[in-house]
Order: structure tokens, then sequence, then C-alpha cells
């Protein structure tokens, strides 16, 4: 395998290469023990003395104003120390207005200042929270608040307002439209067409662990234990929230048990938890009901999309439409990219992007996993698919007919590209060539077989991260970083990246993250964690090398006396010049030194440090974006199995290769690859959080009314990283977390294609779309 | 307010509980036994699966009350008094598990759920109902395991886990 001509170039240091021990090797992760043994603790489950417990009240109409609450039922129950609502709730500073400048003012779930307002926005908003001695005594007590309302007209059928859509704005953080040439006119032109309509539902996270939160009040100090993805935004939430200084907040986040971007913004939940703890003068701990979770956490937007593409008779792309509307809360919400993938995949020769949003009367929408590219894949891959039909071109063929060498909307080199490797090792590797184009052609015995491809896609970032390393006397080696492990296993690869930095076993390294008492990590979003991380932590242990060596050439008798940083490696516990060459280690420097330790830090935490990494990180982000397109990116392959008399699906086998950049653990990074392909199984086939178009209120706010993918669901899934690294990222690292999820609905609907005729445009393919 | 004498891990205790306490919220808010978790509430998920003289339960839908003087197992006594249990080792090895929250429910219902199978009860996958010992097949093992979830899709890890676990037991 090779990269791209264009790839720009440069020496990369050996633990770049892969000759490090560590870096690679498909470890256990370090954290599997606490795991299984169940001695993990998540946001729920840190003991207090004297803890209480909070329940919240939703409001059952769509839009309003609150016009009288009943709290005498509630406030009877035994052990309940507080019903508060908007009529008692002191005084919370109002969300910030969201500003670029500022990135943690993006961590608003909503702009709503939950019970300081008679206000109702969207049906379930919390109205009141109830607290008591126990669990039980909350939940019971909450049932019996009263509310009542004066309702107001609300918007919020999103298939009646499509009409209504206004165009989606660009930001610094966000692409929105393009256009080249006139792609109208070449579709009208083109002697090949397809224009299809495609919807998807709204889905939700449903990670395992609902949201809670523990908070505790000393005084003015406040600690927070909870399941979030941005220790960071919400530390900066809560103090700006509440009054006090951001060095007052502590956010402690071990474990989180789940989030997929559902636990990205601070919410309802959270804000008032730590409310009832000011309120009361105890440690107040909220778990929220599953229901709870829908009701006051964003999911995924719906959306509709148009995707037309005009070709000539040999494939060659002349136009490629792809539009998009989607929704956001009247409250907040991100407007999702759905044609992002489409600005770089398909060198078509006239391009028309185009986005649109709908406001609703609903909880804000929120990231989930690859917001953007997992529904807008599906449209366009879907669409390419059925102009393969068109053609009577293989689907494959007709990708690689247009793989584009520059990317297509604006020219900019790709940074590194590998998706024709993709393709053809997949290929091979399914047995591609077995397939009869024939739709309905394969069989196995009663069950009609499918086959279909489509292609992964996701944006590549790096986000500051401020980090610590520090090597004590007796070898030992602590990395400091407040990042996130939600499952990705960050701890076990960054004390990879850690070792072969500077040479010393990976169990000579320990990781502490999860904690605002360490230096502030980038948030777990836009698969950009690991990479951000190492970025900081390689950069902290060259330094570290660096005064190592300092210390070394100051005193007498060092063999390192005279040498120059690029003259040393470090293995073997130490700093050496060459394979054969002297040197000696860090133990032995220190102890000259008179020293127990050496620590090495990058970033600071200092208000002007703070500013200043976020004005670097904005410069280089947009540096970046001039001059390369970065991004991951991959080839599903898929099998199913369509009973013609049921029309059940199944999924009988899967095979992704991706183009993932460097692999740090290959154990791990295999399992998040396949964990995201397993949730577009989910997306594709039956997952669907149904909306009541008369009020806006989910209707299967529940694990038993809305089907994520089960055992019985999911194949074996073959995934293989191509391990070629990234010339412009950090140790070559593309990121994994997002972009095995896109590109899966379109493998799974094309796939159905094949074995049915049918294609299947709306989201999930639910076996009434094939009967 | 109830007595309920529960024995928990080998171990004897005695709560004052309302009746309506969940098995679930008495280990987890009573005894301070947090490894079995809470996902749904509603059954639905297994994240709450525990043993209850060995057979696998959802203990958010168990009442405590119920279960008075059963053997109730959770994570944190599934090995006894040995330093670990074998089917956790290789939840690990086989990276069964990401962010862990499912992972307790799945060590349990994986247990329970073999027993069930060595005992010869069938699945909706097994082909001759009445047969002797149906093999241990991924397709039983994905079948029999579909009531715990894992929204980090671990499924195959977990898979391998159960089955290498499985086959060594088998051996013995």
């Amino acid at each position: 395998m090779t990269s791209t001509p264009t790839a720009p170039t440069r020496t990369p240091s050996p633990v770049e290469t892969g000759t490090g021990r560590s870096v690679g090797r498909p470890l256990d992760r370090v954290d599997g023990t606490a795991k299984t043994t169940g001695a993990a603790r998540y946001a729920a489950e840190h003991p207090h003395p004297g803890l209480a417990h909070a329940a919240l009240v939703h409001a059952a109409v769509t839009r309003g104003r609150i016009t009288g609450i009943d709290a005498a039922g509630a406030e009877a129950v035994p052990g309940v120390l507080a019903v508060i609502t908007h009529e008692n709730a002191p005084a919370m500073k109002p969300p910030p207005p969201v500003s670029v400048l500022n990135l943690s003012s993006l961590a608003s779930g909503s702009s709503v200042n939950y019970l300081n307002t008679d206000e109702v926005h969207w049906n379930g908003q919390p109205v009141a929270v109830v607290v008591a001695e126990t669990p039980e005594a909350a939940r019971h007590a909450a049932g019996l608040v009263r509310v009542s309302y004066r309702e107001l007209p609300a918007t919020v059928d999103f298939a009646a307002e499509e009409g209504n859509a206004v165009p989606q704005k660009s930001s610094a953080l966000q692409s929105g439209g393009a256009r080249k040439g006139d792609a109208e006119a070449a579709l009208a032109a083109a002697p090949v067409s397809v224009d299809l309509r495609f919807t998807t539902p709204p889905y939700h996270h449903n990670a395992i662990e609902p949201h809670a939160t523990t908070a505790v009040w000393d005084g003015d100090r406040l600690t927070v234990h909870e399941g979030t993805q941005n220790i960071t935004w919400l530390r900066d939430h809560l103090a700006l929230r509440f009054g006090v200084p951001v060095r007052n907040v502590r956010v402690v986040a071990p474990y989180v048990g789940g989030a997929f971007g559902g636990k990205t913004m601070v919410w309802a939940g959270t804000v008032l938890t730590v409310l009832a703890a000011r309120v009361t003068g105890r440690p107040v701990r909220m778990a929220l009901t599953r229901e709870g979770v829908y009701r006051t956490v964003g999911g995924r937007t719906p959306s509709a999309q148009r995707v037309a593409l005009g070709a000539r008779a040999d494939g060659t792309l002349t136009a490629l439409i792809h539009t998009s509307v989607t929704q956001t809360g009247r409250t907040g919400g991100l407007p999702e990219q759905a044609t992002s993938q489409s600005r770089h995949l398909y060198a078509a020769e006239n391009i028309l992007l185009r986005q649109n949003l709908v406001e609703l009367d609903a909880v804000p929408n929120t990231p989930m996993r690859a917001p953007g590219e997992s529904i807008g894949t599906f449209a366009l891959e879907s669409a390419v698919d059925e102009l393969a039909c068109a053609l009577g071109l293989d689907p494959i063929e007709l990708r690689m007919r247009n793989e584009p060498e520059r990317n297509p909307v604006d020219g900019k080199r790709f940074a590194h590209r590998m998706l024709r490797e993709a393709y053809a090792l997949g290929a091979e590797r399914f047995g591609w060539s077995g397939r009869t184009p024939e739709p309905g052609s394969m069989r196995d015995g009663g069950w009609l077989v499918g086959l279909g491809v489509a292609s992964a896609y996701h944006p590549s970032w790096q986000m500051p991260a401020n980090v610590t390393v520090r090597l004590s006397a007796d070898g030992s080696v602590v990395v400091r970083c407040g990042f996130h492990e939600m499952g990705m296993g960050g701890a076990t690869a960054q004390a990879q990246i850690a070792a072969d930095a500077l040479g010393v076993p990976f169990e000579a390294v320990r990781v502490e993250y999860g904690d605002s008492d360490l230096p502030s990590g980038p948030g777990a979003g836009g698969s950009a964690q690991t990479a951000s991380v190492a970025a900081s932590l390689l950069a902290a242990c060259e330094k570290l090398k660096g005064s190592l060596l300092a210390l070394a050439r100051r005193s007498g008798g060092s063999p390192l006396r005279g040498r120059r940083p690029g003259d040393l490696e470090a293995r073997d516990g130490g700093l050496w010049a060459g394979p054969a060459g002297p040197g000696e280690t860090y133990a032995a420097i220190l102890a000259r030194a008179g020293r127990d330790s050496a620590e090495a830090a990058v970033g600071s935490d200092t208000r002007v440090g703070k500013v200043t990494g976020q004005l670097r990180f904005m410069s280089k982000l947009l540096r970046d974006r001039r001059r390369w397109v970065k991004a991951a990116c991959g080839a599903h392959f898929c099998e199913v199995r369509v009973d013609p008399d049921t029309g059940e699906v199944r999924v009988s086998r899967w095979l992704g290769v991706f183009d993932v950049g460097r692999v740090v653990n290959a154990k791990m990074v295999a399992s998040q690859l396949r964990g995201g392909i397993v949730m577009g199984i989910g997306m594709a086939l039956s997952e669907e959080t149904l909306v009541d178009p008369r009020n806006g209120r989910i209707m299967n706010p529940g694990l038993a009314d809305y089907h994520v993918p089960v055992h019985a669901d999911v194949p074996p899934i073959d995934v293989h990283c191509l391990d070629v690294p990234d010339p412009t990222m950090p140790l070559g690292l593309l990121g994994v977390g997002e972009v095995s999820v896109t590109g899966v609905a379109a493998a799974i609907a094309n796939a159905v294609r094949h074995a049915t005729g049918r294609r299947v445009r709306d989201l999930p393919v639910t076996p009434d779309k094939l009967l | 307010m109830v007595e309920v004498r529960l024995r928990v891990n080998g171990a004897d205790a005695s709560l004052d509980l309302p009746p309506q306490v969940s098995l679930l919220d008495a280990l987890r808010e009573r005894l301070g036994l947090t490894g079995t978790k809470k996902g749904c509430d509603q059954g639905a998920c297994g994240a709450c699966t525990v043993l209850a003289d060995g057979e696998r339960i959802n203990s958010c839908l168990a009442l405590a009350v119920q279960y008075a003087g059963r053997e109730i197992t959770t994570i944190e006594g599934i090995a006894g008094d040995g330093p670990g249990h074998p089917l956790q080792a290789a939840f690990v090895r086989n990276d069964g598990l990401q962010c862990g929250y499912c992972t307790s429910g799945q060590i349990c219902s994986a247990i329970g759920m073999l027993a069930e199978h060595g005992a010869g009860m069938p699945s909706a996958v097994t082909e001759h109902l009445c047969a002797d010992g149906a093999e241990l097949t991924d397709d039983e093992i994905r079948e029999r395991m579909s009531g715990n979830l894992c929204r980090c899709g671990a499924y195959n890890g977990i898979v391998d886990a159960i089955r290498e676990f499985a086959a060594a037991e088998a051996e013995r």
C-alpha cells in the first residue's frame, strides 16, 4: 500500500514508524479488570454522606406558560426535602450565547434557563425537581406534582414543516453548501441520471448508562460526578451558571457508560442536580430514567434529502446534487452537515450542495456518532448504487471511475486518501467477484441473498490538549490529561504512545484522566481525542527527554556529555546514542543529579494559557483547512438475507476495510470500528424514534420500543485497517470513533436492493417496506 | 417499611425497605453493590442481570422482598473466593467490552445462560428440541444472550469470550 502521490512528506521519528515496542500491539485495555469486576464506579455510584436523591417533573404540554404548580401532594410524601420549581428556585445565570471564540459556550444543550422561567418550549422539558431522602420517595413525589399551563401553538411535525426550511449557515467549524459549475443543467443533459429523495428518522444514542449526576457543594466549591464527554465545557458552564470561579468547580468522570455524542452538551439533569444540591445543602444525585433521557437530552435530527446524479454512459459523473433538510430545536441544537461527505467523495464535474433547516418546538437535537455523514452517506451512497444499476456498471467500478485526485469542490489536496486500496482489498477478501449483479439472482435455500457496498467517510480533527508527563527514578511514568474514557480505550492507547516515545515498557506507564484537576484534555468528539492527546503527549515526551539530556550533560561522568537530542534514541528506559552507542538510563541520570523525578508539561491551564491554546487551535485549524482535506475513509461490504415471504432482513456477513491512518492498538481499534458498524445496522434496520406529529411527544422513549441491535442481529464483523499513517496528523492517526458508522445503512440498503430489486429510500428498512 | 433479609454473595444483610424497592435498588442504593447496573429499569436491557440461586434474573424487575432468603450473586461475588472468574478474564482478553456499563450484566447473564444450556434448555434457534445437549454454536450464544444489550457494539468480543470460556470449561 502506498499513500497518494500528493501527500506531503516529512521524516517520521522512530515512534511514528512503529519501531517502538508498544504502538500497534493488540494489548488488553488497562481498565478491563475494573470494568469486568464491577469495581469501576460511574457517575451515580459515588457514595457521599447525607446523599439525597432527585427526580424530574416533565412538562406535559408542548409549548406554553405555567400558570400554577400544586406541590402539596409531593411535599407530603415522607422523606421529601424540597420541591423546586420556577416559583421558588434561586436565580441562575442564563446559558451563554454561542461564540466560536469561547468554545465552552457551545456546551449548552439548550438556551432554556430551567426553573428560572415559566415558559415551556418542548413536551418533556423539566418544570420541577423533587429532592428526597431516597430515590423511591423522589420518584413517587415527582408523580404527584400538579402543573397547570396555558398552552400556546407549537410547531412539531418535521414532515409538515420541511417546505418552510431556511438555508443553513456555515461556520468556522462546519461547512455549508457548495457549488461548482451548473449541476442542474448538467443533470438535465446527462444521458443517464437518477434523482432520488431519501428520509431518515430521528435516532437516539441510548448509551446503556442513562445520564446521571452527583453534585456536592462545600461552601462555594462544587464537585460533580458526571458521565461527560467534555469535562472542560461542563466545568466552565457550571461555574458560569452558578456564579463561582472556574477553579472552584471540580468535575470527576473517570468512567462514562457510553455516550456517542449524547453526553457532549450540558443538559437539564446536570444543571438541576447542582441546583438541588445548592437548595437543600445536601449532596444530591439524580440518575435520569431512560424516559427522562429521551425527554431532556437531544437525539439525532430527522432528515429529508435529495440526491441527483448525472453521468455519461461510461459512468463519469457530470452532475452531483445533494440537498438536505434537518431540524434543530427552537432553543438550540446542532445544524447537521448532511452533505459533508458529498464535498469529498466523487469527482463530479458539476456539484451543488445545499443544507436547509427547520426549527421546531422540540428538545434540541445534538451530535450523535458522525453527525451529518452518518445520514448523509445513506442518501449519497444509495444514490450512487442506484446509478450503477441504471448504468449496468459494478458499483465498485463506478466509484473507482469517479475517485478524485483532489477535493472535488475546491481542488484542495487530500492529506491522505486510500479509498481505492480499501475497495481493492475488500473486494478480494469478501469475494465480491462471486456476486451476480441481477437482483434476486443469489439465493440460499428460501432466503434471497444480496451483496452491497458503500463508502465510509469522516473528517479528521485535532483539538487542543494539555498534558504533563512525569518520569520517576524507579522508572515509572505518569501521564496526566483530563480526557474522557467512554470505551475507546484512551488510557491504554496513550500509555502505548508514551511508552514508545520514552523507550520504557508499556507496563511502566500509568495514565490519569477523567478529572478536571488534571491538565485540560480535549473533548471526546469528532473522533479527535486520541490524536489530540497524542500530539501534546509526544511533545511533552520530547521536552522531558530534552530536560533529562540537559541534566545528564550538566553532570560530569555521563556518557551523554556532548550529545545532542537528534543523536539519541529512547529505549531500554534511557537515552542511547544509536543501537550500539553509549548512553544511560533515566534512573542513572536522575540519581546523579540527585533528583527523584523529572516532569514536562505541554499547554497551560492559566487564563492566558487557555486563551493562547484556543487561538493556536483555531489558527492551526484554519491553516490546515486551507491546505488539506483530512479524513478517515473506508469501504463497507455487506451480505444480507431477505425472507421473501415476511420481508425480514438479516445481516449475515460484514467486512469493513478502513483507512484510519496509524493503528495504535489493533484490538481496541477493531472493537470501536465494529461498534460503529453495529450502530449502523440498527440505524438501517430497526431504530427509529417515533414522534407524535400532533404534539411532538416522543412515543417510544425506552429500550423496549426503540430497538437497538441485540446479539442475534450482529454477525461476525471482519474489520481490516490499512494502517498507513497520515503524514499531517499526530502519529499519523486519523481517528476511529465515527467513520465506521458512516455508509453502513447505505451498504445494507444496497444489499437489500440486490437481493430484492427494491430500493428502500426511507429508513429504517422494516419488513413492511419490502412487501 | 418491611424487614427483608437478603443473602448476597454469601453474606447476610437485613434491610428495612419500602415494599416497592427493587432488588436492583436494594443492591445499589442500600448495600453499595454498584457493580450491578441500571440501564433502563424496565427489563429491556439486561444491565441489571444477577443470579438468584444460579438463575439469571433482571434485578430491576424483581422486588427485593420477593428474594428474601434466596442466594443472590452479583458481579462482585462471581469469583467467589478466587482471584477472579475465568469468564471475566476472557472478556478482557477478547475485548468483550468498551464503556463497561453492560459488562456486569453480560457476564452474569452468560454464567446463567451456560447453566441453562448445560441443563438442556432449548432456545429459539435450537434445531431439535428433544435432543440431549444442543451444541453451543455461536448462533445459540447470540440467541441466548440477546436480552443483554451492548450499545458500544462489543457483541463479537462477548461471543468470543463466552465461547472460549465454555470450551475451556468443557475440557476440564
